[in-house]
């Protein structure tokens, strides 16, 4: 008995690795294409929250 | 607008800080203690709490939950109020956190040294002590909530994603994993048996490392290395990258824990890949880190607090770029039950979260005391000690794994195994010690920082609250220039929890699902019986004096450790183990096929003298198992419970299980008398000799007529 490889039987167990790497590329991708868009003014005003000079929010 | 007033609290970040450098010692002073004892048993004393199975999770505890759990709260408790100009929300809820969490760390402690585990590394904590973690987790999500929700700074920034997506993870972490039946005050079973139990455990082991010692420090990475350097992180940007593609991608990566284990081949290969792309966000924080740094690398030479953040950091990047190739299938064949894993976790616990939190205090302590550090030099001379005391500690563990992993598959030219087990051990003695002097010298770098910190303490006075104002939040807010989708997020505190637990617990419903479907799947050998009564006790002796913490009890099918072992372990042969105890580190040889390999006698002079039948052995002494009686009177709730989760004893089976269980006991006292050994049948010794001679033998009687075991 082989020990690996259970759960090859269940049907069209590839979807699994296969939408979960679907699923990150996409997710990554609009998460960078949405920061690079991103206000200049508002990351700005972000970074430098820990450091008490800002005012505007 | 107007300027409301309030106040900021600075106390119990100060007693956060103050458990955190306690426990830290603790912690590692436990650490020193088991790494002696590797190199020379004879510190194990003799006695059942001071024995290498039981300090070894005290130490992982500790650093992890007590060291590194209460520096996550100095930061959150510090930061929290500063980023979201508020008070916390409630002090009361703020008191009760810390003095419950340091109430569980006790009882913790206390409880893993008396012997009662759970035998799950890393949750190891039995179930009371799991409920009040719980209680406290959530008493702590609410003042991080009420204050987050009661901010006057409209956005929230980096560090606070980082903490929000820890909390909620460990939530569920925490519950997911410590499912489990109990069956006295202080005992339980897990509910998830062998594989599944494996891969639940895994997926939490490996997440705690993500959601515990990473992504809380990553949060204190963006708040206190900005103020340190005075200078903003190097890129806003990045950061939000960082944060989304870190938290969706760890969960994935648990089962890289169980390679060329009874894991199904995709869910493997599904974690190699995940955890190599996890190389890309981890080295973004680690450069987003460093990058803030630039301009400033001037004041890198001589202010202690930034060397601490750059080498922590830099070890953060270090151990994130091994993680990933420790997770490929090659790599892994030589890491895995060896002590790379050790040393790869240092760089991780004394590099990045020690070194980090060493840098927070330094800078932190001076300002709750409105004082300068007591003397520089000597923080910066705990730098070089800290990193020169890594250093001994890591290089002799990669040298050690290698040397061992070359001794184990190396072969006679006949074909037989070259080297005894006892032969390697031997050969790694001297690696365990330098390990154990490198470990004592970062020990003694954080006693002076304890001494510096005093010092500083002492020459200034504690501000007890900090006075500050800011406007309030307005109903109707338009947002300046661009829309930013992110600053959406960024507002609504909710909805960044609610797609947190989202890109979480995506991770964790793809790998759990098949996980459950497992069950079902699983070939069932015929041969594979329940443990007998006295079996069952001995396997819970085996938990309790936690000898999973050198001894794993899965072989894989590599022909070294087959010829070394036996017949590689299959998944089938586990179904009744709740807990599994596949362990995760081979100081001693694997059990899982130790049954009939040696005579009942070689057990009893083993336990009682392990160098006695392997001289050369580190091995403890398990002297009080020859002087106490087995409580039998938990077998009956032992049996119920087991049934309860699947194991298929016969109804009615616990009325008659003590009688099984004494003729048992008795039949092996006689075999040991035969040797001219007397030993009454009634010491705990009998029953953990029943285990012994029970694992792996299932399946050898496959071809031979099954005899029932009940």
């Amino acid at each position: 008995m082989k020990f690996i490889n259970y759960l090859e039987n269940i049907t069209g167990v590839g979807v699994y690795p296969l939408t979960s790497l679907l699923l990150f590329v996409a997710f990554f991708v609009l998460v960078t294409i949405w920061v690079i868009r991103a206000d200049n003014g508002f990351i700005d005003h972000m970074k430098n929250i820990p450091l008490d000079n800002n005012t505007e929010h | 607008m107007e300027l409301e007033k309030f106040s900021i609290d600075n106390k119990l970040p100060k007693y956060f800080a103050i458990a955190t450098i306690l426990w830290g010692v603790v912690g590692m002073l436990a650490g020193v203690l088991i790494a002696f004892q590797l190199a020379f048993p004879i510190l194990n004393l003799d006695m059942a709490a001071t024995t290498f199975g039981r300090v070894r999770p005290v130490h992982t505890n500790a650093v992890i939950f007590a060291f590194v759990g209460n520096g996550i709260f100095t930061a959150i408790y510090y930061s929290l109020p500063r980023l979201l100009k508020t008070k916390m929300y409630s002090k009361v809820l703020g008191n009760i956190h810390f003095w419950g969490w340091q109430l569980i760390i006790v009882a913790a402690a206390v409880t893993l040294l008396a012997g009662y585990t759970s035998g799950k590394e890393y949750a190891e904590l039995e179930w009371p002590i799991d409920i009040a973690i719980t209680l406290v987790w959530v008493v702590f999500g609410i003042n991080m909530f009420g204050t987050i929700l009661t901010r006057r700074e409209r956005h929230l920034y980096v560090a606070i994603w980082f903490f929000i997506a820890s909390w909620v993870t460990v939530a569920m972490l925490h519950i997911v994993n410590s499912f489990e039946l109990p069956f006295s005050f202080m005992k339980s079973y897990s509910l998830y048996a062998g594989v599944q139990d494996a891969l639940v455990q895994w997926w939490y082991g490996h997440n705690a490392v993500a959601f515990f010692l990473t992504t809380p420090y990553l949060g204190l990475m963006y708040y206190f290395v900005p103020k340190a350097a005075n200078r903003p992180v190097y890129s806003y940007r990045l950061s939000i990258v960082h944060f989304w593609s870190l938290i969706f991608l760890y969960i994935w990566a648990g089962p890289h824990h169980l390679l060329y284990t009874a894991l199904p081949e995709w869910a493997q290969s599904l974690a190699t890949a995940f955890s190599i792309m996890l190389i890309l966000p981890s080295w973004g924080g680690m450069l987003n880190g460093l990058f803030t740094l630039r301009g400033a690398w001037d004041k890198v030479r001589e202010d202690p607090i930034l060397k601490f953040f750059v080498v922590g950091v830099t070890c953060y990047g270090m151990s994130t770029f091994e993680g990933p190739m420790l997770s490929l299938k090659n790599v892994n064949a030589i890491s895995h039950y060896s002590d790379w894993t050790v040393a790869h976790v240092h760089i991780g616990a004394l590099g990045w979260n020690g070194f980090m939190t060493f840098g927070m205090m330094y800078w932190l302590i001076p300002r709750l005391f409105k004082t300068e550090l007591f003397s520089k030099k000597l923080a910066s001379t705990h730098f070089l000690i800290g990193t020169f005391g890594i250093m001994l500690y890591a290089i002799p563990m990669y040298w050690a794994a290698f040397r061992s992993y070359f001794m184990f598959k190396a072969f006679t030219p006949e074909g037989q195994l070259q080297y005894q087990f006892i032969d390697i051990v031997q050969t790694t003695v001297p690696f365990y010690i330098m390990r154990a002097v490198g470990g004592t010298i970062f020990l003694l770098g954080v006693l002076l920082m304890v001494y510096n910190l005093i010092k500083t303490a002492k020459q200034g006075s504690f501000v007890e609250s900090e006075d500050a104002e800011a406007a309030p939040l307005t109903k109707q807010y338009v947002p300046t220039g661009k829309k930013f989708w992110h600053s959406v997020i960024e507002r609504r505190p909710m909805l960044l929890l609610v797609m947190s637990l989202l890109v979480v617990a995506l991770g964790g419903i793809f790998e759990l699902i098949p996980t459950f479907l497992i069950k079902s799947n699983i070939p069932t050998i015929a041969s594979v019986k329940p443990y007998t009564p006295l079996e069952l006790q001995g396997r819970d002796i085996y938990i309790r004096e936690g000898c999973y913490n050198c001894h794993s009890q899965m072989i894989r099918p590599f022909r070294y450790e087959v010829m070394r072992y036996g017949e590689y372990s299959k998944a089938g042969e586990f179904v009744y183990d709740h807990p599994f105890q596949w362990g995760s580190k081979r100081t001693g040889p694997d059990l899982a096929r130790i049954g009939g390999k040696y005579p009942d006698s070689w057990h009893f002079n083993h336990m009682l003298d392990p160098t006695s039948m392997a001289p050369g052995s580190v091995m403890p002494k398990y002297p009080w198992l020859f002087r106490r009686d087995l409580d039998i009177s938990s077998t009956n709730s032992k049996i119920h419970a087991m049934r309860k989760l699947g194991v298929p004893y016969e109804e009615g089976y616990e009325s008659r299980a003590n009688a099984d269980l004494e003729t048992q006991a008795k039949t092996i006292a006689q075999e040991l008398k035969v040797s001219k050994i007397e030993i009454s049948e009634k010491k705990e010794i009998i029953a953990l000799i029943a285990y012994l001679q029970r694992m792996g033998k299932d399946i050898k009687g496959e071809q031979q007529v099954v005899t029932a075991v009940k």
